[in-house]
Order: C-alpha cells, then structure tokens, then sequence
C-alpha cells in the first residue's frame, strides 16, 4: 500500500488520542514518502503513552510539516523520494506495525547501501525541524546530577576526567549526609515547579527514601519484570527457529501487562517507559549500570526532565552471557570497582545527553564520589578546569553552581 | 535553516579522524608522515621469496574508537601497540569500511574484498570468492596451508564461498575454539568464562555445519590431547585468549601460510560495561603483541611474515545522538566507518604513517599482491606502500 491510499480507518486499531492525531493529519500523512512515514507512525501511535514534552514535539513537527509549501516540501521531504524502498516492504502492514516497518527499513537501507544517503537525509530534515520548529525553553534552567561509586571503599581510578574541563573540580568534599542533601535538593526543586514528568529520581539499585514530588525508576523495584523478561527470552532462545530478528520482534511487541507493570508503576505512562528500558535496552536487563545509564538517557531524550538525579549502583560481575541471562537463585556477586568505571562514563553520557535539550547554555551538572571527597561541578557560574581542593560539602556546591 | 554546503562530507570527516591519529601518533610514537611514492617494492626491499611468504591477518575484535586507542587519553589501553608494534609498522590512519557494520558480513567482507550483503545473524557463507580460495587455488596450496581462528560460532562459514566458481572444499579450515573446548569439555562450568559468545545477540548460535573441526583433527594437527587442552585453557581468561592459544598450536604444528584470526573480546560493549569494553580493549592490545612475538620466534614464520592488525570497522561517536556511544555501532557515523590498520614484516617501511584514505576491501588484493595470487572478484585495490 502507498502512503496515498491511506484512509482514516486504516487507524482503528490505534489508541484513542493517537487516533485522533492520525486522522486529523491524514492530508500531511498521505503525502509522505515511505522511507519517512512508518518512522513518524511509529511515534504517533504511541502517542497516549508519550511524556508531554514529547506530545508536544510531535504536535509541533506534524503542524510543520502541513504548513509547507509545495517548495518547501520539495526540499524537506523531497531525498527521503530518492530512497528506494523494496516491493516486501512495500507490501508490509506498515499502518499498524510502523517500528517493525522501521527495523526491517534499517536492515534494507544497510543491505542496499542506502544507509549514508538516508542518515544524511534524516539530519538534515532533523536540522531543518530542530530551526523551523524549535523545542521549547525550559521554564527554570535545568540540572542533572550523577552520583557514583557506591560501595566502593578505596580507588585509585582518576574519576570524571571527561567533566573537569568543563567545570570545577573539587576534591575536599565532606561526603556526610551527601545523598540526602542532593535528594532534598531535587524535591525542592519539584516541589517549587510541580511540572508533570519534569523531575526524576533514577537508581541503579535499591532506592533511597525520596519525596513522592519526584518521580522515581529503580532497578532493583523492576527486579520482577526483569526476571519475567529473562524468563521470556529463555523461553524464546529454546524455541525451534528462534534468531535475533525473532527476539527483537518478541519483545517489541510486549506490552507492560506481560511483565505486570500495569500492576506496579503508577500510571500508563511510566508503565510503558519501565518496559521500553527492558526491551529496548541493550543489557539494561543483566547490568544495573547499564540501566542507570539507559535510563538517563531515554528520561533525558523523552522526558527532557529539569531535575534529573541518578544514582548508579554496583553491578554484577561478568559471567557468561546465557548464566546472565538467566534468572538465578545463586547469590550474586557484584564487581564495584568496575561498576564506578562504568559510572564514571555514565556521568559523561549523562551530561552529553542534558547539554543536548534547550537551555543547554543555562543548564547545570554534578558529579559525586558517594561517601568520599571528590565531585564536579558545571555550570554557567563555574570556571571551567578549575580545581578546588578546599573543604566544602555539596550543600555550598550547590549553591555556587545552580 | 543550515547551510548544506558547509555541512561536512563523510569523507571530510573520515579525513579529519584520519589526520587525528597521525597526530595522536607523531606525538606519542614519534612517526614520520609517509608517501605513497617512496621507491621499491616489498618484495624487492624484503628480499623473501613471494612462495615462501607467509599473512597473518588480525581483526582487532569488536571494534574500538580513537577515544579508548589512539587518543592520548586512550593510549594507556594499548601500551603494547604504542611501544612495541606502531614503531614498527606502517601505520595506515584512515580505512573505510562502507559496508554493512556487523561483525560477521564486515568480516566477511574483509575477508573477499567486496562488501558482502548477508544476513549478519544467519550462518551462510560469503557470496563472493574468499583470499583462502584465491591463494589455494592459485597457488595450488592445500588446505592445510589457508586457516581461520574464529570467536563465535557464527563465523562457521567464514572459511569459503558460495561463489559458484570457487566454494565447496576450496577455502580455509576454520577452528571455532570455544566449538572446539565445548566438545572436549562438554561445556563444564570452569571453563564457561571462555565460552563467551555473540554479545550482540547472545542466544543466536547457529547450528555447527560445513567445516566443523573435530576433536580428532584436535590431536591430529594441532598435537594437543584434550587433557592437555582441558588443563591449559582453565589457566585462561577470555574466549580470545583461549583462540591465541590455539593460533599459536596451529603456527607450531601446522604453519599455515595463510592464517586469519578474528578477536572478538571487545564486543562485550554491547553489553553498556565501559569498564569491561576497556578490559577487552587491553586484553587485545596483549594478544595481538604476543602474536606478533610468536611470529618472530617460530621458526616457519620469523623473517618472511606480515602481518596486518585492523578493526572490522569502529564503534559509534559520544556526539551522535542517535547512538548511544561506545556501546553500538549502530548509526554509520564515521566515527563508526573510519578505523586503521598496521602492518608488520620484512619490507614493510617501520614507522610510517600513511593518511590517505583505504578502503577495507583493499585488503585482499594486498594480500595477493604480497603473496603473489589473484584476486579477480575483488572491489579494493592493492595498497601501493605494501606492494
């Protein structure tokens, strides 16, 4: 079917507000490409399940998109033409299964060396986009802190050597009572702009006691879920003809009921995020650092959060990878050491991904050695590669830099 | 709206990784900049006959950026590239791969000279002739002379082609070590840290089939009891030592002209551990050292061996927000496209860098021109400063 035949009952099987978008832009929708089209059903159909910010991105593209000009789409849309898709894909049921449209495009563009020329088409409509039809500036500036390195009792790695340049250096930080001061900071912050979504609490282990202001993932509260997907993916790998396509199908095509996440997260949305850390995480399921990071960065690119507190943890140590993907009854052993390295590039990756929303100039960051001395501070007000090996405590940290 | 023609091309960018590298090294490694018209070839200037020579061909396993190698704040995870194999090698700053970037068809494609199309998850063999059968058959070499050492069980078939003028019985004979310890451990749990496999997709393991390598050819050519076999890998650590292990009972009892052996450890990116990507990274750098020892002091291969260490290609840049890092090599940004590679030996100019871009499927008919067969299939072109 071509994007041209579209008909507003092609949506039925769409959630309710992602319906509505759909055949309220059907005029937009039809003139697409479909090297374009699935990849932007893919975000429409999961519209009710969607953070604000990115509801509002969505609106904002497709309102652009129906704005332009017949020369305008020409040099907007008119390379995605130029990409040649296969009859198979064609013939795909694209309406109603977009993300699997989208990996099976992936897969054709690679195969036919189509992929340069379609990245290259995808940045510049991105960049055009990102001009025409800027995100939106955060109403107070933003701050991202990661704190590393817990359980970790004596260290000899050099931690957050990627941030000191950007930033000041301390390393005569009074550690008492350093995480509940950073988690009354991100409440208050909450607690002031109470903006749905907007302030998050993610830990790579088991949580600490936080205010209900903030909104909280934790890798050790889906400890559940986790064993049920292993359990599934188990299950899948046994199966006669199972192979990766398979599995990635499989798990897309979860819903957080499988994994009794519409029992446990507190609403629809966050169920459907909890699952999407699972499935479309790469070893978010077996290393709780790599959690904490992936969850970072899809609250990051999602929710484009002001406050964003994450916590990693230690994570187990490397088995081979079936024993990690099995659920186990043995007592694991975790690997501290190897988990603040981890951390410790987690907190880049954290910083990088804060610096690309709006209000970049304006945002905040601070990187913390749990229990020790050592932290970096980044902001608008801190002097770039600066080192401060005086005594202070992350209260005055805080107030220096946000 | 941004100016289009002052976005840079791929081939900008490929160039601006490239001249990095030759800084990262002139500082570090002290190496002079090369030319592509210097005199002599190297056969003239190695003084080796082309039938006596022999290729040891590397894939610096999983793929690893600038930022954990060459970089200055990557160097200390390759202090045996650094100090002991860049100063005396040509150093080649800037090889594309344009190809598909998974581990198995880029392999592939190394490996033909063409970029291959497979199904990186299926176990099917190139479509396009391999180097093994090139040199077998024109060289009239048996097919003890041409092997592959492989990590995953997925590069069963790495070893010929389906090309209808080649294939079946013409290539090399692969060893799957970790195929090869499951058989003769029955897969026990001391030995599980060495049967690591395929960190993209760790339940995939493709049926055995084609050319398997029995316990029997276990004894037979490469001398070594299961017992001994059993004894020795439990003193290793990773799924790569334990392949170096058997390259280097292969180079003793068997010697291969031709042999290829593909490293896998870094892989364990995938995974999101920085820390463990790092051990892999370091884990490689001292294989491919030792390697390199082994060369210079067996017998059958000291003084008339070269050999090549290159990435299959990169991992994804801190600046592409469609990746996630190191992690993947997912986006096809150049930092995942644009990797090196070294040679070693008698003729080749030491301690040469040499900027302009390759190409990965030069590779292969490099190899024929220093060995002295013909590629005919191939895309790449034979690198000039090697030939």
């Amino acid at each position: 079917m071509r994007p041209s035949d579209l008909k507003p009952e092609q949506f039925s099987n769409y959630p309710p507000l992602a319906r509505k978008l759909a055949t309220g832009n059907l005029t937009t929708l039809r003139k697409l490409p479909l090297s374009f089209l699935p990849s932007l059903l893919r975000e429409i159909i999961e519209y009710d399940y969607k953070f604000p910010a990115e509801r509002r991105a969505l609106e904002r593209e497709l309102d652009n998109l129906s704005s332009l000009s017949a020369d305008q789409w020409k040099e907007w849309v008119g390379e995605f033409e130029q990409i040649k898709i296969s009859p198979a894909l064609e013939k795909f049921d694209w309406v109603n299964s977009p993300a699997q449209f989208v990996e099976q495009l992936s897969s054709h563009l690679w195969t036919t060396h189509q992929q340069d020329a379609f990245r290259k088409t995808a940045t510049d409509y991105g960049n055009r986009l990102q001009a025409a039809a800027p995100p939106e500036k955060p109403p107070i500036p933003r701050l991202g802190i990661a704190i590393v390195g817990q359980g970790v009792t004596a260290n000899d790695y050099p931690l957050f050597r990627r941030l000191r340049a950007h930033g000041a250096y301390y390393t005569g930080v009074n550690p008492a009572g350093g995480l509940q001061t950073l988690l009354d900071f991100a409440a208050k912050r909450a607690k002031s702009d109470p903006i749905p979504y907007a302030h998050w609490y993610i830990d790579g282990g088991q949580e600490a006691a936080y205010d209900p202001s903030l909104v909280s993932v934790s890798y050790q509260a889906l400890e559940p879920a986790r064993n049920m997907l292993l359990g599934r993916m188990q299950k899948h790998s046994e199966a006669p003809g199972s192979g990766p396509e398979n599995l990635r199908s499989g798990m897309a095509a979860l819903r957080p009921s499988d994994l009794r996440l519409d029992k446990t997260a507190p609403d629809t949305v966050l169920a459907r995020f909890q699952m999407k850390l699972l499935t479309e995480g790469s070893g978010t399921q077996i290393f709780s650092t790599t959690f904490a990071q992936w969850a970072a960065r899809e609250t990051l690119r999602r929710a484009q959060p002001l406050t964003l507190l994450v916590r990693f943890a230690p994570r187990q140590r490397q088995r081979p990878m079936n024993e990690l993907l099995s659920v186990s009854t043995q007592k694991i052993e975790f690997d501290p050491q190897g988990s603040l390295v981890d951390a410790d590039m987690g907190a880049y990756y954290n910083w990088i991904n804060q610096q690309r929303l709006t209000g970049a100039d304006h945002s905040s960051f601070i990187a913390w050695f749990e229990n020790h001395n050592e932290a970096v501070a980044i902001g608008p007000a801190v002097p770039r590669g600066t080192i401060s090996k005086a005594s202070t405590d992350l209260s005055k940290i805080l107030s220096w830099t946000v | 709206m941004p100016d289009r023609s002052s976005s840079p091309t791929i081939r900008e960018l490929s160039s601006h990784l490239s001249w990095s590298r030759r800084e990262f090294l002139r500082d570090a490694a002290g190496l002079a900049l090369g030319s592509s018209l210097l005199p002599g070839g190297l056969l003239a200037r190695s003084g080796v006959l082309q039938r006596d020579r022999k290729v040891v061909v590397i894939t610096f396993g999983g793929g690893a950026r600038d930022q954990e190698t060459f970089a200055p704040e990557g160097q200390e995870n390759i202090p045996h590239l650094m100090k002991e194999l860049i100063p005396q090698s040509a150093f080649f700053t800037q090889v594309v791969n344009r190809g598909i970037l998974g581990h198995y068809v880029a392999t592939a494609s190394l490996a033909t000279g063409v970029y291959e199309t497979i199904n990186n998850f299926a176990s099917l063999p190139p479509e396009n002739p391999t180097v093994f059968e090139y040199f077998r058959r024109d060289l009239k070499r048996p097919a003890s002379d041409a092997w592959v050492v492989a990590p995953s069980n997925g590069f069963n078939r790495i070893g010929e082609s389906s090309h209808r003028s080649y294939g079946l019985g013409q290539g090399a004979r692969v060893i799957l070590p970790k195929h090869l310890l499951t058989a003769a451990t029955k897969g026990g749990a001391d030995y599980e840290h060495l049967l690591r496999d395929n960190y993209e997709t760790p339940f995939f393991a493709p049926e055995i089939a084609g050319n398997e390598f029995e316990l029997e050819q276990l004894r037979a050519m490469l001398k070594l009891s299961v017992g001994d076999f059993k004894t020795h890998a439990l003193t290793l650590s990773s799924p790569d030592e334990l392949s170096v292990y058997i390259v280097r009972q292969l180079m003793r009892q068997v010697a291969p002209s031709l042999l290829w052996i593909t490293m896998h450890d870094i892989d364990v990116a995938h995974a999101g551990a920085f820390s463990l990507y790092i051990d892999g990274i370091r884990r490689t750098d001292r294989l491919c050292a030792e390697v390199w020892k082994a060369i210079q002091s067996e017998p059958e291969y000291a003084g008339k061996t070269t050999l090549f260490i290159l990435p299959d290609f990169g991992r994804d840049s801190d600046e592409d927000s469609a990746g996630n890092g190191f992690q993947h090599h997912r986006t096809g940004d150049t930092a995942s496209r644009t990797t090196w590679m070294m040679a070693l030996g008698p003729g080749v100019r030491e301690g040469v860098v040499h900027d302009r871009a390759l190409d990965s499927t030069d590779l292969v008919p490099t190899i024929g021109s220093i060995m002295g067969f013909s590629p005919a299939l191939v895309q790449g072109k034979p690198i000039q400063e090697l030939t």
